[in-house]
């Protein structure tokens, strides 16, 4: 056996792989300059009152963004009653009862939407909620960040249920039980777990967005938990915090973004742990 | 071609199966379990069956055999109604079930399921169920729920499948924790516990190592004692070892249909021995 | 695990046992037909033969349809030997009818003298097919090893008493038939011996998958 042609395999062969290792590398290290970034500057303006205090009026220093993480939840909480029960019946619809030509449709609409610019959606809700409504509210928010999750929590569910074994579905009829009841019992609580982190991850998704609540939920200083009023989110006083010309301002826009970071971070760990030794959860 | 006419000659005898000769006793009038009429089926554009005429009868069990896509498979799916879940599938002919005609337009298919059970080739016990769950949702979906009816089946019917002592001892454990034999007669005790009249089992064994196999066999030469079985099987010697009648498919054809003894032994058409002998093709 | 294959074999078993004790009844009937002078009693092993040819085509049937099974091993020799001991007993049935009608025309004429030579060899035959009978039941390859050399003094006797009768013959010119009918009976006791001598061999391989036929003839 020639030595020379095995050297030079071996060699390319190790060359490839440095290259790959220098890619994931340069994949990683954006991700963490900004982790490493936001902590940086954020870390230390996190602290109890950050986190319990509305904020105060320019020049006083201290308030925090209280309101804006609570309301956060709230518009989150919104969508996912709106946008999952949709979401995951059109999935389970697809997946269970639909056409080849009307399954392709719906997935090529939802894959369409789902690459929608936001705010887009903030300006569709606008015109068929906010004017109407004559005002800025939380459930246009909710509604905007709903019909935001709903493409994403269709596919997400339909691809969950395409991974239960075909066989499942074949045993259960053939022990004489209607379809929806096979499908209810037996498919939904086999896919259940994917299809939760689906709808975990278009929460982690959602939660982030800023665009849409622009003219829906429209920000708010103060506590609000009137539905129909407008309501603070933590992407909005980020933003709002980040264009004002204030020092101590852009010190909680940053503690702001870490919070949001963070909570997006406990969301994705959530998913992980849910599905730990499970098969993995569909991408994007 | 002499096929053809062997054939033909064939079909009126191959259609019934008489009582073994030398019997000393005048042939009983035995209820048939299904009597299948000039059965065809269809996938779309693609016929599988064609013109199948038999009679299954009860306390027996009934194999059938034959090359990969002839039809057998597909056969057996029509007798429970599992072969309307195919989309395209079209079915002429009769199929009666203790004398009532399955496909007829008042007849729910899945009281139909119910009555006729199902065994598959790949055991699919319910993965996020434990085995005490996988046992009893059959009967819990379909409206019974009282504990102790759920929990007598419960030991009756893994009993039945001889897998009661295997499993007494962890019946809260997730069924997939089980070996593949184990988890395939837990889907036959599964299959079992809603009461069916028939038992329909396709290749159940063809997945499982020889001893695993050798249980599935005792196990079905017990439930026949009970049920109606039909078993599809690809291992010639299996269905001699447990099996009354043996049916030959072909083609979508069935060509021959006996005693399990002439079918090894002595069968009457060239095909058959051709396969049998596993010099087909 | 084989329960119902295993209930199959047993009852196929003692259908080759049946046979057995059959065979081995025919064979003394016959005899005592002869001592006795009983033309009924040889009429009646004489109906009995179908009882055994009935069994050897059951047990064949029987053997075809266990085979289909596929069986291996000490199954599969079971089956294939049982089939053979099935012929040999067929054929020892067949002797004793042989037997039985020699008797019947012997009874015509008086007695020559009196048997003793023949019953010593019946004797001795029906204890033979006995042992190897027995050695197939328990599965003792020796005892059925014991019967093949044994099968010489039957040969021995049915040499000596067919000089015996050929020197009578010779002398007795009225005598012939009955002396030929009598050399008939012990030929067919010679058989009756070497069919025993088979079955032995088949029991050897049965248990032992070792084939000692024809192996006697090298000594």
């Amino acid at each position: 056996m020639n030595a020379k042609p095995f050297k030079w395999r071996n060699f390319k062969s190790s060359a490839v792989s440095v290259l790959c290792f220098l890619c994931a590398i340069m994949v990683i290290t954006p991700l963490a300059l900004v982790l490493i970034h936001i902590i940086r500057l954020g870390a230390s303006s996190v602290d109890w009152n950050f986190l319990t205090h509305l904020p105060k009026p320019v020049g006083e220093t201290g308030g925090g963004m209280a309101n804006a993480i609570v309301g956060s939840f709230i518009l989150v909480g919104l969508a996912v009653l709106i946008g999952v029960p949709i979401g995951v019946l059109g999935g389970v619809y697809l997946s269970e009862y639909g056409s080849d030509r009307l399954n392709w449709s719906v997935r090529f609409a939802a894959d369409i939407l789902n690459g929608t610019p936001s705010i887009v959606w903030g300006i569709v809700v606008y015109a068929l909620v906010v004017v109407p409504m004559k005002s800025f509210s939380a459930w246009a928010g909710g509604l905007a960040l709903g019909f935001m999750m709903i493409p994403m929590v269709i596919r997400t569910t339909e691809e969950m249920l395409a991974l239960v074994p075909g066989g499942l579905r074949e045993g259960a009829l053939a022990l004489g039980i209607p379809k929806w009841k096979s499908i209810v019992y037996i498919v939904l609580k086999t896919g259940g777990k994917g299809i939760i982190t689906g709808v975990l991850l278009a929460c982690a998704r959602v939660a982030g967005e800023t665009a849409p609540l622009l003219f829906t939920a429209f920000g708010n200083r103060f506590w609000s938990f009137n539905l129909s009023e407008p309501i603070a989110a933590l992407p909005r006083q980020i933003y709002d915090y980040a264009l004002a010309p204030y020092d101590d301002w852009h010190r909680q826009a940053w503690a702001g973004a870490l919070v949001l970071i963070l909570i997006a971070l406990a969301i994705n760990i959530g998913v992980r742990i849910l599905t730990r030794g499970s098969s993995p959860p569909a991408s994007r | 071609m002499t096929n053809e006419s062997q054939i033909s000659a064939a079909q009126p005898k191959a259609a019934t199966v008489a009582p073994d000769a030398g019997a000393k006793r005048p042939p009983e009038p035995l209820a048939i379990t299904f009597d299948v009429q000039r059965l065809s089926v269809w996938f779309g554009a693609h016929q599988a069956l064609d013109d199948v005429s038999m009679q299954v009868r009860p306390k027996a069990v009934t194999a059938i055999i034959g090359p990969s896509g002839c039809g057998k498979s597909t056969f057996l799916r029509t007798l429970n109604r599992m072969h309307d879940l195919v989309p395209g599938a079209r079915v002429e002919g009769r199929i009666a079930l203790f004398g009532e005609d399955l496909y007829a337009r008042n007849i729910d298919p899945t009281q139909v399921r119910r009555r006729v059970g199902m065994v598959f080739q790949k055991s699919n016990p319910f993965p996020t169920m434990s085995v005490a769950e996988n046992v009893t949702v059959g009967l819990k979906l379909n409206g019974i729920k009282k504990r102790a009816v759920l929990q007598e089946r419960l030991e009756e019917t893994l009993r039945m499948a001889a897998l009661w002592d295997e499993v007494k001892d962890r019946l809260h454990a997730n069924a997939l924790s089980l070996s593949g034999g184990q988890q395939q007669r837990l889907c036959i005790a599964r299959a079992l516990a809603i009461e069916p009249e028939v038992l329909l089992m396709d290749e159940p064994a063809s997945a499982l190592d020889p001893l695993a196999t050798a249980k599935i066999e005792e196990l079905i030469l017990e439930l026949k004692k009970q049920f109606t079985i039909v078993i599809v099987t690809h291992n010639m010697q299996q269905a001699a070892r447990i099996s009354d009648v043996t049916a030959f498919f072909y083609l979508g054809k069935l060509i021959e249909f006996d005693h399990t003894h002439k079918i090894f032994t002595n069968p009457a058409i060239k095909q058959t021995e051709d396969y049998v002998t596993g010099r087909f093709g | 695990m084989q329960k119902y294959f295993d209930d199959e074999l047993t009852s196929f078993k003692e259908k080759l046992l049946t046979m057995g004790s059959y065979a081995e009844s025919a064979v003394s009937q016959a005899v005592q037909a002869l001592t006795d002078r009983n033309d009924k009693l040889a009429q009646q092993v004489q109906e009995n033969d179908d009882i055994m040819d009935q069994y050897e085509i059951e047990i064949d049937d029987m053997a075809i349809n266990l085979l289909a099974k596929a069986p291996l091993a000490s199954d599969l020799r079971l089956i294939t030997v049982a089939m053979k001991i099935s012929q040999n007993l067929e054929r020892v049935g067949d002797e004793a009818t042989t037997i039985s009608r020699r008797a019947m025309e012997l009874n015509q004429e008086p007695a020559l003298k009196a048997y003793i030579d023949i019953p010593r060899m019946a004797g001795l035959a029906i204890a033979l097919l006995k042992e190897a009978l027995d050695a197939f039941v328990n599965k003792q390859p020796d005892k059925a090893r014991a019967v093949v050399p044994r099968d010489k003094e039957v040969d021995a006797i049915n040499r000596q008493l067919y000089h015996e009768l050929a020197g009578y013959m010779a002398e007795n010119p009225a005598a012939v038939n009955r002396c030929l009918n009598l050399m008939t009976v012990s030929k067919s006791l010679e058989r009756v011996a070497d069919h025993a001598t088979n079955i032995a061999e088949e029991v050897v391989y049965l248990c032992e998958a070792r084939d000692i036929r024809h192996e006697a003839h090298k000594l």
